[in-house]
């Protein structure tokens, strides 16, 4: 399905991107800011999403961002990832202006309230520890971050290496981070729904065309040497079974390989009748879970394997049976049917994300971030160009021994 | 100059004429319901299959959702893997759940595909074997995913408020454990599938931009199943019978950082007058973003990285629940706020502006709750399923729009005393 847009760039210099769909009543307003937590001070980890709470604490003509936006019949939330930072507004089409008015506020200047600080650094806190500390295997990703990444900020996650550097945040590092970060020059605008084009244009350029521009934010991260070994790491903990997580290095979002490594993440654990579900939970019994992922990131990534063990079986036993499927990935050329099934799976998986609004509209302002909008469409294309042989040379080189970081989680009930 | 300290004009959400797109519906000569939703640009349909076969008809604790999950793991033509291979070739996704008064088949498909997966999920329904291999896998693996899960205050606390509203041996309030899954057995399975999906009511909801032979297709696949037709099963709506005791303090996890807080009580369901206006206080109280709640416990105070209240989903009776994770070291503090709210809400009137806010916020998120084919397609069927016309949906509507602060406060105090509440936290 090819999702019309176009693109402009106001006088400040601020990307714009204009989706007219005259189906819906809903209108969206999306702002993706280029900082994510691969920005921040190693010191200061945590930051780039501790300041994402900051900025519903209030702007500069506003004090209070919520209550007008519900009083035009409007939503909004906002995610951090080790990439980027992204802001959404939906609302009934006809009030699309207020979300302009909220979102042009905020990328002028925040408030800047301790009060704001010092609230939301709590709030942080109990996520960290709602979702990291409180619940068995909750340090894991921290632990296989560390593991694979020696250099690259992707050593830590999103949330921040530990809690102190959340509990230690500073109002001037508020202040520095926002002048950094949050200007034009480092955003990209979407405006999506039932609106039209021109009015869309003239409402960007009221509201945000005279924002100074900023400086462009010049991106310097350390590069993560090759690795030349595998890794083990093995951990204790107070949990019920042992677990197994392996990571291994792959290319970024934006290198060519991307279509056929996301292709094999499928093949080996997207759903019933992928490879890992089927051999080692149904046929071998060794796992009672198992499922492989990656996030796409910007930088080079991973690829991630993980799965809880069926009591009783080994972690060297489970670990080989792993092994000896990605070996078969590399060493046999899969049936051309069972690629179709994984390219099947994600023109339906773009079919069913791009049917919400506010899905197409963040899609659009990632794809820029990326180099080009216009790759949202042909996005498809390019899984379809993946052969059997790209699966199997690139299984070859992903899954190398000596590109594996393997977790040996034991319970130690 | 533009100034900037001032709000654009809006359109005040309530003042929008909402409508509930139609449906159309069918009825197959072995007297299944099919109710149909043509509309959608995008070429994605959904499908829907309810059989009334949750966990209030079981008889061992359960066999519903074994039941119901096993409907994939094999036919007398496939095996499991041939049939998640078949519906993943496609690029399909066949879903399963088991509730407490229904359990479904849910099928996303793209529209190009849909007449390929009908037969096989017309064969899943009329010709499930449940081979004993997959259900002693089945176990095995629920067993370990349930040893997980109780390591997690906020799952403990989620089973046992319910057993303290409804008692532990209504369907509501029932809970898995390890011997439970021990006992499961395939007579047990068969009988189950046989008595209410083979002679159960079935009823089928499809959404999207249906394909012209839509009512062939599925008189068709379903017409012809041995289907036991229209009538519900009798299950006698089992008596509610609330535990005594409101306060606990649980210790599930010594080393734990924070508590799991669930703080409830009974309420009627959809049919009771109250219900919708309910859901408007709700609303102010904890129902969202700009709640109350929110605001003073986590917005305030920083106690909690999310605190909510709803109305439970239940077709029989609700309940109003209020659910949280809090620090460790502040978890009484939040208690107490939740309390303090109620007291406000029964106090004091809500004003004007609150109120408008709330009203304009409800309908306009209902504007977008209701764009998609899908999402109308849920609306109905939770009318239907809880015996509701559309006068429900308009009379919701009308309700929001014209409830005063007096209401609101007459609500509050007839069901927000903190006397008639469980609390429970979960360290």
């Amino acid at each position: 399905m090819e999702i019309e847009y176009k693109k402009f760039t106001l006088s400040n210099g601020l990307r714009f991107i204009v989706h007219e769909d005259h189906t819906t009543p809903m209108a969206v307003l999306n702002v993706l800011y280029d900082v994510g937590a691969r920005d921040e001070n190693p010191g200061k980890t945590g930051f780039a999403h501790l300041f994402e709470h900051l900025m519903f604490g209030g702007s500069v003509n506003i004090k209070d961002f919520e209550s007008p936006l519900l009083m035009a019949g409007g939503e909004n939330n906002a995610f951090t990832t080790n990439d980027l930072t992204n802001y959404y507004i939906q609302l009934p089409a006809e009030n699309i202006e207020t979300a302009c008015w909220l979102e042009s506020d905020r990328m002028i200047s925040l408030a800047f309230s301790e009060k704001s600080l010092d609230v939301q650094r709590k709030v942080v806190c109990e996520e960290f520890k709602e979702h990291y500390i409180n619940r068995p295997y909750g340090d894991v990703a921290f632990k296989l971050r560390e593991l694979a990444y020696k250099q690259h900020p992707y050593k830590w996650m999103t949330i921040g290496q530990e809690l102190s550097h959340i509990e230690n945040a500073k109002l001037a590092d508020v202040k520095a981070f926002f002048h950094k970060h949050y200007c034009p020059a480092n955003a990209i605008l979407v405006m999506a729904g039932n609106i039209q084009t021109d009015k869309a244009l003239a409402l960007a350029e009221k509201w945000f065309g005279n924002i100074p521009s900023g400086e462009k934010y010049i991106r310097q991260l350390p590069v993560e040497p090759k690795q030349e070994a595998a890794r083990v790491l093995e951990v204790k903990a107070d949990v019920p079974l042992d677990a197994l997580y392996k990571a291994f290095h792959v290319g970024s979002r934006t290198d060519k390989s991307y279509y056929a490594m996301d292709l094999i993440g499928e093949l080996l654990g997207g759903g019933g009748s992928s490879r890992l579900f089927q051999t080692l939970i149904k046929e071998k019994k060794l796992f009672s879970n198992i499922e492989c992922y990656h996030f796409g990131s910007s930088d080079p990534g991973l690829l991630l394997i993980e799965g809880k063990l069926i009591k009783g079986t080994s972690m060297k036993s489970a670990d080989s049976a792993i092994r000896e499927e990605l070996d078969k990935l590399s060493s046999t050329t899969i049936e051309e049917k069972e690629l179709m099934k994984v390219k099947n799976k994600t023109e339906s998986a773009i079919l069913f994300e791009d049917m919400s609004l506010m899905n197409r509209a963040s899609n659009l302002a990632m794809y820029e971030l990326m180099g080009d909008v216009a790759f949202m469409n042909t996005e498809l294309d390019k899984y379809l160009e993946v052969s059997t042989r790209n699966i199997r040379d690139l299984s070859g080189s992903i899954f190398e021994e000596k590109n594996s970081n393997s977790l040996f989680y034991y319970s130690n009930n | 100059m533009l100034n900037r300290k001032s709000a654009p004009e809006i359109t005040d959400a309530v003042k929008f004429q909402l409508s509930l797109p139609p449906h159309q519906k069918l009825s197959l000569r072995n007297g299944v319901e099919v109710f149909l939703v043509d509309m959608g640009t995008v070429d994605t349909l959904m499908m829907n299959v309810v059989f009334y076969a949750g966990n209030c008809y079981e008889v061992q604790n359960l066999v519903a959702p074994a039941t119901n999950f096993m409907l994939k793991n094999g036919t007398t033509k496939k095996s499991a893997y041939e049939i998640n291979d078949y519906f993943e070739y496609y690029g399909a996704y066949l879903n399963r759940s088991a509730g407490h008064e229904t359990a479904e088949l849910t099928l996303h498909c793209m529209k190009k595909n849909f007449a390929e997966l009908l037969p096989v999920v017309s064969e899943l329904i009329a010709d499930s074997v449940f081979p004993e291999e997959e259900l002693e896998i089945y176990k095995k693996n629920m067993q370990q995913r349930l040893q997980v899960n109780l390591r997690k205050n906020d799952f403990i606390a989620g089973r046992l408020i319910d057993t303290y509203l409804f008692g532990a041996d209504h369907p509501y309030g029932r809970y898995s454990s390890i011997e439970d899954y021990a006992a499961l057995n395939i007579t047990a399975i068969k009988d189950f599938y046989n008595q209410y999906y083979l002679g159960g009511r079935c009823v089928i909801f499809i959404a999207g931009p249906l394909p012209a032979d839509i009512q062939q297709l599925v008189d068709t696949h379903f017409g012809s199943l041995p289907l036991g037709g229209s009538a519900k099963p009798d299950k006698g709506n089992p008596p509610i019978i609330a535990v005594k005791e409101k306060k606990y303090r649980v210790t599930n996890d010594p080393d734990s950082v924070q508590g799991a807080i669930r703080i409830a009580r009974n309420f009627p369901n959809r049919h009771h007058p109250d219900f919708q206006k309910m859901q408007v206080l709700n609303n102010i109280f904890g129902g969202f973003f700009g709640s109350r709640l929110m605001a003073n416990i986590r917005e305030d105070k920083g106690y909690t990285y999310g605190i909510h209240s709803y109305l439970t989903n239940l077709i029989q009776e609700s309940a109003l629940m209020i659910s949280t994770e809090a620090g460790k070291d502040v978890t009484e503090a939040t208690i107490k706020e939740v309390y303090l709210e109620m007291k406000r809400l029964c106090d004091d009137p809500v004003d004007d502006e609150e109120l408008k806010t709330t009203k304009n916020f409800m309908i306009g998120t209902l504007l977008g709750d209701l764009d998609g084919p899908f999402q109308v397609a849920g609306r109905w069927k939770s009318l239907i399923l809880n015996e509701l016309t559309e006068d429900y949906f308009y009379n919701g509507i009308e309700t929001i729009k014209s409830i005063q602060p007096k209401t609101l406060q007459e609500l509050a105090n007839k069901y927000l005393n903190a006397t008639d509440f469980y609390e429970l936290a979960v360290f």
